[in-house]
């Protein structure tokens, strides 16, 4: 009898998850995977956006909606990746129910096997903003970026997705079916809420409101002032108007809400895992597979 | 020390999601048992007996409707990890695994799991391994494996954590003979092989439970319906055992008339081939040796000899009413 350490179990489960996401022996698939995805959607974005405008990228609110939708992809694919990982292990692998029993952390089990997803978003993440800046015009300018402010934003944003996976993680315990289903809407909620590709202050006041408790509209406002700064300036500048609502709140206090906020949603995640863990056992929802 | 397994009108009652998906189950009614450490415990029972359940709960997988679980004096509803740590599991006909992975790998894995020392695994994996067989398949991936290779990886995967008390759900179903024996032996052996260890079995099978285990608890529509050691489980059934000998060059039967225990007997003798054949009926067993040198002793040669008992297939009709098919 041991005691199971947890940065172990992080490090043995993102190898377990290495060995099943990199499929090195087919480079081809995994670069199609890594880079020429992300781009595609990225640029389905960018045309939808020059029909709409009229054709004109090299401006600030282009460079706006840009990074948002990179970073987006974090959201998603962190938020896909736990509800899969749970999913696989319960329908295709079976090992869910041997996972559970196994006297670990469970949530950093799946991070572990998450660990390796979120690694290669953050290189598709990468090409996408170089994509952005080489052939869009995207006005990121390596010598005013503010390095601190944008990796303690990474981090904390990170984090917080993360952390709602967690959640995620707890309730694909008990629907089996319907978690795809559920973390596609959180997606989107977070999409349309959290300022990714559009300012939260062109919403209806009481979405803003939602707006305003949400981590990743924070972490949005957060990594486009570490990453962008003259065109959140600009934006501040020129509009006539507080386009995203936060012009006027300092970087401090932005980060201070960045904080706050996945403080916030870090309680009520564990809660949701409780809870859904308690109603699975209560249920014997554990090892039980839906037969499609 | 506590008890290695302990339930408490242990209840657990399904409800369907809706009145129209069925009835509600039973599936274990006020359950009762007490597991020593160091027992080889079978519970043997039907299909939807509620074994799996029992399992479940034990092992926490599922909650109990009512009553109480402890496994090594914990309670499995709220002591989870501190269970977790002492426990492991395995269903039969388990193909589980991760395909990617090879069977060493795999293997390791688990045992990462319950934090076992990286070098104490892998030579815990290997001598395993060599146990069943699967020596050769350690660098295979696990989704070539063959579903009874799978199966015996997982009983691996069951022991490879160093567990103090093993859940066996059934764990030779589907297997082939040999592999079964193979399972037999080991799960004998290694509870034989320290006093601490535990294991707690569920089978269908007879012949399984006689043959392996120290206790059996009988179970069939959740409810134990006799629990004790294979052959006070017999003895409850009012059958006798017989004794039937075949014999060369008997003297005579009279000497057989003041043994002690023997009921009656009757005897037939064949004068074409010389020999005897006597049927005994026993009321205690101890007077076997007496028979047996009774006959000796008059200067014949014992041919053949054959007891027949009760089995535990009676013992299961007389207390569920059917047999166990
Ligand atoms: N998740 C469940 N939902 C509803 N009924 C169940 C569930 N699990 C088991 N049962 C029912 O409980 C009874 C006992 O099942 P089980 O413990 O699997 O029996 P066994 O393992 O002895 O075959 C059966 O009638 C079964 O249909
Ligand atoms: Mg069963």
């Amino acid at each position: 009898m041991a005691v199971t350490n947890n940065l172990k179990v992080f490090k043995d489960s993102a190898w377990l998850g290495w060995q099943m996401e990199a499929n090195w022996t087919d480079p081809f698939l995994f670069l199609t995977y890594s880079i020429v995805k992300p781009i595609a959607g990225t640029l389905i974005l960018v045309l939808m956006y020059i029909v709409v405008t009229g054709g004109e990228t090299a401006n600030a609110f282009f460079s706006y909606m840009y990074v948002g939708n990179a970073m987006y992809m974090f959201v998603a694919e962190v938020l896909f990746g736990v509800t899969w990982v749970i999913h696989d292990d319960r329908e295709h692998y079976m090992t869910l129910k041997q996972v559970y029993i196994a006297p670990m952390n469970f949530y950093m089990y799946i991070m572990g096997r998450s660990a390796i997803k979120i690694a290669i978003t953050s290189f598709g993440v990468f090409i996408t903003i170089l994509f952005g800046v080489v052939a869009l015009d995207v006005a990121i300018d390596l010598t005013s970026i503010d390095w601190p402010l944008l990796a303690l934003s990474l981090v904390l944003g990170l984090a917080s997705i993360c952390i709602l996976g967690l959640a995620l993680g707890g309730v694909s315990f008990l629907t089996a079916k319907h978690s795809i289903g559920i973390n596609e809407g959180l997606a989107g909620v977070f999409y349309v809420l959290s300022g990714v590709v559009f300012p939260i202050t062109i919403l209806p006041t009481w979405a803003e409101s939602i707006s305003r408790f949400l981590p990743v509209t924070y972490w949005m406002e957060a990594v486009r002032r570490g990453m962008e700064p003259g065109v959140m300036r600009e934006l501040a500048d020129t509009s006539g108007y507080d386009v995203t609502g936060m012009s006027n709140v300092s970087d401090l206090t932005i980060m201070l809400y960045l904080l706050i906020s996945v403080g916030v949603f870090f309680a009520l995640s564990i809660g949701v895992f409780r809870i859904a863990d308690y109603i699975a056992r209560k249920k014997g929802k554990i090892d039980w597979t839906t037969a499609y | 020390m506590p008890h290695a397994v302990e339930t408490q009108s242990l209840t657990r009652i399904f409800r369907p999601k809706k009145k129209k998906e069925g009835s509600v189950v039973t599936a274990l009614d006020s359950v009762d048992l007490r597991i020593e450490r160091g027992e080889l415990f079978g519970v043997l029972g039907p299909n939807g007996a509620g074994k799996t359940t029992l399992l479940k709960i034990l092992s926490t997988l599922l909650l109990p409707t009512s009553g109480k679980a402890y496994v090594a004096g914990l309670d499995v509803e709220k002591d989870l990890t501190a269970v977790r740590e002492r426990i492991n599991m395995v269903s039969g006909g388990e193909i589980s695994g991760y395909g990617l992975l090879t069977v060493r790998e795999n293997l390791w894995m688990f045992s990462q799991f319950y934090g076992i020392k990286s070098k104490e695994a892998h030579a815990r994996i290997e001598e395993l391994l060599a146990r069943f067989g699967l020596s050769s398949k350690a660098k295979a991936k696990v989704r070539t494996l063959s579903t009874g290779e799978r199966q015996k990886m997982n009983v691996i995967r069951g022991f490879v954590t160093n567990p103090e008390i093993v859940f066996l759900d059934e764990p030779t179903l589907g297997l082939d003979v040999n592999a079964a024996r193979a399972v037999r032996d080991f799960v004998m052996d290694w509870v034989q092989s320290d006093r601490n260890r535990t294991v707690l079995l569920t089978t269908h099978y007879m012949m399984e439970a006689d043959e392996l285990c120290d206790r059996i608890a009988i179970i069939d529509g959740g409810k134990i319906l006799a629990c004790d050691t294979p052959n006070n489980l017999k003895k409850t059934v009012k059958m006798n055992t017989t004794l039937t000998l075949s014999v060369y060059g008997l003297g005579g039967i009279n000497g057989f008339d003041n043994i002690p225990g023997l009921n009656s007997y009757t005897s037939y003798k064949d004068v074409e081939s010389g020999t005897t054949k006597l049927r005994f009926v026993l009321e205690d067993e101890s007077c076997v040796s007496e028979i047996v040198s009774e006959v000796v002793s008059k200067g014949s040669r014992i041919m053949s000899l054959q007891k027949t008992e009760p089995t535990l297939e009676d013992v299961f009709i007389k207390l569920v009413g059917r047999g166990l098919a």
